[in-house]
């Protein structure tokens, strides 16, 4: 018999770990959890790491208003179905009472900070489990498992902590908090490849479907409340799925015929494309687009 | 053999760090094609004829504009062969403990230094903090050969000045390899170059592929420092209760007998559980949770051991400190620990000596230790804890020391003495040549 943990078990328990940590070390932790594909696991792997006792944290998602019917529908059922606590940050009564604006681009992303940050603040969560990954994106792959926010959310990359051995410091001053990433050290096919062995379900706009798609700034975009094509582009009916979703606004779809977890896995492992180069319009704003954002207290 | 090889580079600044990393990531095709557009439409706007593969890797707004690393990243690719956790740290003197960071949980190091400068100080200093935090094998990457136009006698030079200063640190002969590559130009990185016929060895890729890895340590003793404590309170397991923890060292089976510390209460374990079900036996990285026969008082901060080898319970121990802060450390400080699970208040009650990784030799009883200098201390804990020598386990042997104000991380604590054999006296007095040589470089200190 061999004991030796294969790359998911051991990214599995790492991840477990980081989560006991969290439990043991503060009073008030929060899940992000939108019904995307890395939140979906980050749930998953939080009941393993509890079991058989409930998840002894809340969920929030803040909603852009720009999301996917069927997202949200599976974000409800999971909710349900686990006996959890979820509180919804809406993007739309920030705008409705003047404290965020519309942009003019109509892309809701970027509008998630100011709201996250409140609702942080007013529930005096001090600690935020989020889905990031390292191999997502070049500032991403700066980051701590435990990155300290100041009493305004933000990010300084000089003034992070050093992480040493799997001893994680996440002491902090009042009004401070800790954003935790326990996935880390995975990477977008390590996802997939433990989705497909723990069996993990995901929305069905992961896998191939037809949908009535148009093309901008080279990226198959969905019509939605978040609105439709422009002139000079046309509606046209294709097989896509969604690497990642987000906003509506700006989550593009792929091409594919993959409308299963093994066909999902192939077309990642053979892609040429990174997930969010391939379908996020906000990350190609400018060189330094995510580290802005993350310095201003998004994810 | 492992699937997975945690490694961290270091080197200088201008070594070529980053381009290597790239290199590596580029010709084991881990770069996606948007990434590379990027870097193309990056380089192009700087001016320069061929892609600079270090933009792959500095991430930040700042790196990129200095053209240097800052801050560690961690990078993630794959062969056939292997997956890798390189963690790719910045060379300089400022950020070294970022290089601390890195080797905390590397199974390997690789080392860059420019073929035209070869060893200086900043390799040594590398060197020692690898050795110090006991990364087992280490990799000399002598970069930039084809500025030397291959020259396989500068090379050898390198790598035996090298090898010398490894073995003076304790790494065997085997442990330690040298390879010379040139990160622009791709020699030896992943292909076998044709501009080195005298270089028999294996190209980086290649040993980065085949290296051992030392394993978790099953054969230690049982260590299971307690995170959490699982009650359902639930009708269908209302009496469950069960200790939740990643295993630090060793095995666990049911029936094990067991001491909790630091009350020294002892037990069996019942059963070992997961979220996929009960587990005939437990080893090191695994997390689990604990069912006990007895019902003791155990909670968050207790270290869960063999009952037949257990670790020493002290409030008074020596350590070797990597001091990571700006303001200096001096004797009287009171810090907070953080070991295992458990952090507890803590004075400093003495500054014993200061490691010298030029001369690799100690100074006594120095005023205080300042940022990146490494030193032996005597600590005193508010409360006992169970502590294990660092150089018999990483994970129970080592510590945070941290700041109570504003909570920032002071230094990385290994307990006990790692280098003992590092005190001048033995490693001068034997005749190491390349020791010696390495105190004639070195200016007189303050």
């Amino acid at each position: 018999m061999t004991l030796a943990l294969d790359t998911l078990g051991r990214l599995e328990s790492e991840a477990i770990h980081i989560f006991r940590e969290v439990a043991g070390e503060f009073d008030r932790p929060v899940i992000l959890f939108s019904g995307g594909k890395d939140s979906t696991l980050l749930l998953h792997l939080a009941i393993k790491a509890f079991y058989p006792a409930p998840v002894p944290f809340p969920l929030l998602h803040v909603d852009t208003g720009h999301n996917f019917d069927e997202v949200i529908e599976f974000r409800d059922r999971v909710v349900a179905q686990h006996g959890l606590r979820l509180e919804v940050a809406k993007v739309q009564d920030w705008i409705d009472d003047g404290r965020l604006q519309e942009r003019p681009d109509g892309t809701r992303n970027p509008l998630q900070t100011v709201p996250l940050l409140d609702t942080i603040t007013q529930h005096k969560f001090d600690a935020v489990f989020g889905g990031g990954r390292r191999d997502e994106e070049r500032a991403r792959a700066k980051e701590r498992i435990f990155s300290l926010r100041t009493a305004f959310g933000q990010w300084d990359p000089k003034r992070q902590r050093p992480e040493l051995w799997n001893l994680y410091n996440g002491r902090h001053r009042p009004g401070e908090h800790v954003r935790v990433f326990p996935l880390s050290n995975w990477t977008e096919l390590d996802v997939w490849n433990y989705i497909e062995r723990e069996g993990v379900e995901l929305p069905d706009i992961y896998y191939a479907h037809e949908r009535e798609v148009f093309l901008r700034d080279g990226m198959w975009l969905a019509e939605g409340p978040w609105g439709t094509a422009r002139d000079g582009e046309t509606l046209v009916r294709k097989t896509v799925r969604y690497r990642t979703v987000g906003d509506g606004s700006c989550t593009g779809a792929v091409e594919s015929d993959a409308a299963d977890i093994h066909a999902v896995i192939a077309e990642v492992a053979a892609s040429r494309l990174t997930e969010r180069g391939a379908t996020r319009a906000d990350d190609r704003l400018s060189e330094a687009a995510m580290e802005d954002r993350k310095r201003e207290g998004y994810f | 053999m492992s699937d997975l090889l945690r490694l961290a580079t270091a080197g200088s600044v201008d070594d070529g760090k980053s381009t290597l990393v790239g290199r590596l990531l580029y010709d084991t095709k881990s770069v996606l094609a948007d990434t590379l557009d990027a870097v193309h439409r990056a380089s192009a706007d700087r001016g320069l004829a061929t892609p600079d593969l270090s933009l792959l890797v500095d991430g930040l707004r700042s790196e990129r504009e200095q053209g240097i690393t800052i801050d560690v990243a961690y990078r993630y690719f794959a062969t056939p062969k292997r997956s890798f956790v390189l963690a790719d740290t910045p060379g300089h003197v400022q950020y070294t403990r970022n290089t601390v960071t890195g080797a905390s949980t590397a199974q390997l190091a690789v080392l860059l230094v420019d073929a035209r400068k070869g060893v200086i100080e900043q390799t040594r200093r590398h060197a020692a903090v690898l050795a110090l935090l006991g990364v087992p094998r280490l990799v000399l990457a002598v970069n930039k050969i084809d500025l030397v136009d291959y020259d396989e006698v500068t090379f050898s030079r390198i790598a035996k000045e090298f090898t010398a200063h490894a073995t003076a640190l304790g790494y065997t002969e085997d442990a330690v390899v040298e390879i010379p590559v040139s990160a622009l130009a791709g020699d030896n990185v992943v292909e076998k170059s044709a501009n080195t016929p005298w270089y028999s060895g294996p190209t980086l890729l290649e040993h980065l592929e085949t290296v051992p890895v030392e394993p978790d340590p099953h054969d230690a003793p049982f260590r299971f420092p307690v995170q959490y404590v699982i009650r359902p309170r639930t009708a269908e397991h209302l009496d469950y209760r069960g200790y939740a923890g990643l295993v630090a060292a060793g095995t666990v089976k049911p029936g094990d007998e067991i001491v909790v510390l630091p009350s020294g209460r002892r037990t069996t374990v019942t059963k070992i559980d997961t979220a996929d079900g009960e587990l005939t036996e437990a080893a090191a990285g695994q997390s689990v949770t604990l069912l006990l026969a007895d019902d003791i008082d155990i909670s968050r901060g207790d270290l869960i051991a063999s009952a037949g080898n257990a670790p020493t319970v002290t409030d008074d121990f020596e350590a070797t400190l990597c001091w990571l802060a700006e303001k200096p450390l001096r004797p009287g400080a009171r810090v907070l620990v953080k070991h295992g699970t458990r952090t507890v208040q803590a004075m400093v009650t003495e500054l014993r000596d200061r490691f010298d990784e030029q001369a690799l030799s100690s100074v006594d009883s120095p005023g205080s230790l300042e940022l990146n200098e490494i030193g032996r201390v005597s600590l005193r804990l508010a409360e006992p804890v169970p502590l294990d020598d660092y150089s018999f386990s990483r994970r129970t042997g080592s510590f945070l020391v941290i700041d109570p104000s504003d909570g920032s991380t002071l230094a990385a604590g290994l307990v006990g003495a790692p280098l003992p054999e590092l005190d001048a006296e033995s490693c001068t007095e034997d005749g190491d040549t390349a020791a010696q040589d390495n105190r004639a470089l070195v200016s007189p200190g303050p």
